[in-house]
Order: C-alpha cells, then sequence, then structure tokens
C-alpha cells in the first residue's frame, strides 16, 4: 500500500485516492493562440521519469480535492506531498 | 549447431543426456555491428531472427541488460489473439497469429503454441452488440470469430457463474478459436537459438548507458561492456523504452506503469480455454502444469518497479470471483510484476524515431506477448528497409502528431484507460 499525506486529510491509503498523472503538464492558457505542437505536447507527451515524477491524485474518497505528489517510480516511495500550486520537485531537490 | 529432431533425442538419451550442445553462443561483443537491438526479449530476438532471416543482415548483435526473455516476456499470462477491430491493429495482429500458427517449425523449437480459443464474454445487450459488431469487423477482415450464446457457453463452460445469483449475467460472447497461448520462455528461447544460429550475436548481462552522436544519428552505443559502434540501433525494451529515449532526450507518448498477474495452485485440468471477463477487467486460462493463471488491470499510477500492490490483487480476485465463484477455493501460489509502456491510443508504436539511424517499438500496453512474431516481422522489415512494412505504416510514432491515434476502446489520451 502507499500512503498518501493529503494535505487536508492527513496520511491515507492510496485506495482513497484516484490517480490523474503527470503533473508537469499545463494546459495552454490560451487554447486559440496555441500552436499544434503545444497541444501535441500538453495531450500525448509525457515525462515518464525513472525516479521521482510529479503526479497528481485525486482524494476521491476523501475531501475530493487535488493533491500534488512527489513519489519515486522506482520504489513508490512517496517523497513529498503538497497543493497542486506547491514545487515539490524544487523543494525536494534543494533539500 | 544440429537441429532438434526424433534423432538428435535418440542419440542424446544413448549418451544419458550429456552431451547437448548449448542452445546459442555467449559472445565477446564485437568493435561494430550493422544493426544492434536492445533489449532481448520476444520482440528483441524476433526482430534481429527475421532482419537474418528474411533480409540477409548478418552482423546483427542483441544487447540484454539482464538476461534473454527476464522482463516482460517471462512475466505475461500468455495468450494469443487477434480479435482487433481497426484495421492497423486487426491486420498487424493478425499476421502475427498466423507466423504463431508455423512458429515451432520455423523456429525448430517447440514453443507450445496451443489453440484453444479465446472467448470474451459480454453480460448485457449492449455488450452483446459491441462484440457482434466486433465479430463481423473481423470476419470481414478474414479474421476467425463466432458469436456464441449463453446457452453455448454453458455447455462448453460450466464452472462459470449461470445461477441467478450471479452479479453479472453472461449473455453470450466472442469467441476466436485460433487462439490461445504459447509457452512463454520457449518463445524466447527458440528465437535466441534459432537467431544465433543465422549469426546473430546475443549478449546479455550487457546494459546500455548512453549514446554517441553524430550529427542527429547515433554513432556508438555505450554499454556496460564497452562502446560499439553501429549503423542501425533498435529499442524493443518494453517498460524501459521511456528510459532509454531520456539519454536520447527524447520524450514519448508513453507512461510506464506496472501490470501483476498470478497463477494459482495446481489442479487438474478445468479451464480448456482463454476466457475473459465483460464486467470488469479479468482474464484466465490454465497452464499445463496445471496453475491457473490470470490477471487484470494495471496498478494504475507510474511505476518502473516490478512489483505491485495489493489493492489491485483484491480489484483482479474480486473480478475472478464474479465470473467464476469457485476460485474462492483455491490459493494464489505466485505473483509478479512487469512494466508496461502504455502508450496514448493503447496501440502499439513499430516504426522510425525522430533519430535518423533509431527505430522504437515500444508502447506494448498489456498486449506484446501474442505480437511477438509479427512485430519482429515488420519491426526487421522497418530497420533494415528504412520504411514500414505495410503493415505497420499505421502504428507510425508521428500519428499523435497528426491526431491519426489508433484507439481500439476509444478511451482517449489517458495511458492507464487502456
Amino acid at each position: 500500500m502507499i500512503r498518501i499525506r493529503c494535505p487536508h486529510c492527513g496520511v491515507r491509503d492510496h485506495k482513497e485516492f484516484s490517480y490523474i498523472g503527470d503533473a508537469t503538464k499545463i494546459r495552454p492558457p490560451e487554447p486559440s493562440l496555441a500552436s499544434d505542437e503545444e497541444w501535441y505536447d500538453y495531450i500525448y507527451i509525457r515525462n515518464n521519469p525513472k525516479g521521482p515524477h510529479e503526479e497528481y491524485w485525486q482524494h476521491v474518497v476523501g475531501c475530493r480535492s487535488f493533491v500534488k505528489v512527489l513519489r519515486d517510480t522506482l520504489t513508490h516511495e512517496v517523497l513529498a506531498t503538497g497543493l497542486p500550486a506547491d514545487q515539490l520537485k524544487e523543494n525536494y531537490e534543494a533539500k | 549447431m544440429s537441429d532438434y529432431s526424433i534423432l538428435s533425442l535418440i542419440k542424446n538419451a544413448v549418451h544419458g543426456n550429456e552431451k547437448w550442445e548449448r542452445a546459442w553462443r555467449d559472445p565477446v561483443p564485437k568493435k561494430h555491428y550493422d544493426v544492434i537491438i536492445v533489449g532481448a526479449g520476444g520482440h528483441g530476438l524476433a526482430s534481429a531472427f527475421y532482419l537474418a532471416k528474411n533480409h540477409g543482415i548478418k552482423n546483427i548483435a542483441v544487447l540484454e541488460k539482464g538476461y534473454l526473455g527476464g522482463g516482460n516476456t517471462g512475466r505475461n499470462t500468455t495468450i494469443v489473439r487477434s480479435n482487433y477491430m481497426l484495421d492497423e491493429n486487426a491486420l498487424f495482429y493478425e499476421k502475427s497469429l498466423k507466423l504463431w500458427e508455423q512458429l515451432s517449425h520455423e523456429l525448430n523449437f517447440n514453443v507450445m503454441f496451443s489453440q484453444r480459443g479465446v472467448l470474451n464474454l459480454a453480460h448485457s445487450d449492449s455488450q452483446m452488440d459491441a462484440v457482434t459488431r466486433r465479430g463481423n469487423t473481423m470476419r470481414l477482415n478474414g479474421i476467425d470469430a463466432e458469436l456464441v450464446n449463453r446457452e453455448q457457453i454453458e455447455k462448453m463452460l460450466p464452472y462459470l457463474d449461470f445461477s441467478n445469483n450471479a452479479r453479472f449475467q453472461i449473455k453470450g460472447g466472442l469467441l476466436q478459436k485460433r487462439g490461445g497461448t504459447a509457452r512463454h520462455d520457449a518463445v524466447a528461447w527458440g528465437f535466441a537459438r534459432a537467431a544465433d544460429q543465422l549469426g546473430v550475436d546475443i549478449i546479455q548481462n550487457c546494459e546500455v548507458t548512453g549514446f554517441k552522436m553524430k550529427g542527429n544519428a547515433i554513432n556508438s552505443v555505450e554499454t556496460s561492456k564497452g562502446t560499439i559502434d553501429c549503423d542501425k540501433v533498435g529499442f524493443a525494451v518494453a517498460g524501459s523504452t521511456g528510459h532509454l529515449a531520456s539519454k536520447l532526450g527524447m520524450k514519448l507518448p508513453i507512461e510506464s506503469h506496472v501490470l501483476q498477474a498470478f497463477v494459482s495452485e495446481p489442479l487438474k485440468p478445468i479451464i480448456d480455454n482463454v476466457v475473459t471477463f465483460g464486467a470488469g477487467h479479468f482474464y484466465i486460462s490454465q497452464s499445463d502444469k496445471g496453475g491457473l493463471v490470470f490477471g487484470g488491470d494495471i496498478d494504475m499510477y507510474n511505476s518502473y518497479a516490478q512489483k505491485g500492490n495489493l489493492p489491485l490483487i483484491e480489484d483482479v480476485v474480486t473480478a475472478g470471483l464474479a465470473m467464476i465463484p469457485g476460485l474462492s477455493r483455491l490459493r494464489i501460489v505466485r505473483h509478479w510484476g512487469g512494466v508496461m509502456d502504455m502508450s496514448m491510443d493503447g496501440s502499439p508504436i513499430i516504426g522510425k524515431s525522430p533519430i535518423d539511424n533509431l527505430y522504437l517499438n515500444c508502447g506494448w500496453c498489456y498486449g506484446g506477448f501474442k505480437a511477438t512474431p509479427g512485430s519482429g516481422w515488420v519491426f526487421a522489415h522497418t530497420i533494415a528497409n528504412d520504411a514500414p512494412h505495410e503493415l505497420n505504416v499505421g502504428l507510425n510514432f508521428d500519428r499523435f502528431r497528426k491526431g491519426r491515434s489508433v484507439d481500439e476502446n476509444g478511451g482517449g489520451p489517458v495511458p492507464n484507460r487502456h
């Protein structure tokens, strides 16, 4: 079981969460101005690192909030969690 | 190296089976190869075999980080089928199934291909409509498919839940009789031995650690056994594709996820076919040793770990019990995980890459094993001719950029939903 610290509810089993995916993908802020290449990158391309991965999980059976999680994809260890706007990877690497 | 035959069996039996030749060499890497395939799983070995056999290229190496067949080739649930609907998939997987039908002869190695039939159950009127449409499409493509009703299935597979208490009543299903299973390890061993006989160097315990570029081409591959020059490189590394591509600064329409599989304690023969549940994700067959081999969904989060988690086991078993209540009496004796390269449309990517002499064979999602010979066939063609075979034109890397995804399930660009 992966244990995820929801910033609102505390540490919970990952069963309570729904996996959303890569948190580094940001929808083009002005959709009509974005190029095909930007849409391609947003919709299809993923970082998929072997190691720390910034990702969203939704606490569906808890507070229903989106939680940002930094998790090692090789060990499944949760390295940090926070609010969607938090810079988890930068903060973790700066430590 | 001599062929396996009844004579070689007798000859070796006379010598107490102590004089069998080794099945493949253990060569030291040369300085240069015409083609380097990374990954000695089924797909990599099949690609090397067909490159040598169909295209006359002899100077080939297959580099393997661990031991051959030790990745997903040795970790899958061994199901072979071609019950696809979209042309890009259907024709490709049908070619693969035709190759399976001759594979043991082709390789002089018994891959124990057993055409025991694959049955997909349907549990509602809309699912019956969907399998009918799929079956008709398959038949139009020249692929065998039979629609079966509840009574026929009850006669064939009485152990399924036909009681009034069944949460998901069985309405009928789609049967592909030519589908079945094969012995997964034998496929790797058979391709390895046959490729080795054609002069392919299979180099195990040789991890690719980096690449030296010359312009937009790979000049040499850096490995744990030294630097090796090459003209062309093919990746057939399944779940590790993203990791290897990152060494080239390439990002792909792929996420790596972990998929678990399970084996029960051995039983006398009970499940004669491959059966899949329609109301959840569950597939089961019985191995020749008697163990029930089954699996379900991926764990749903990005992972490079070859191990899964307990909630998913509960999920898979729940689906299994809804289909076959008698499974509750069984113990699971083994379970394991493999790393799937989940593509953004659920279909594989076989073709040229943004790098001039690099070819990609990835994005196999749940279903790489059945594609093994077909994948090798078209990947070898693509590498030899620097252009795709007609069967993998539609499965190219650029299809996402052009909006031509091959989305069999209509799931959209969400890899864990395929």
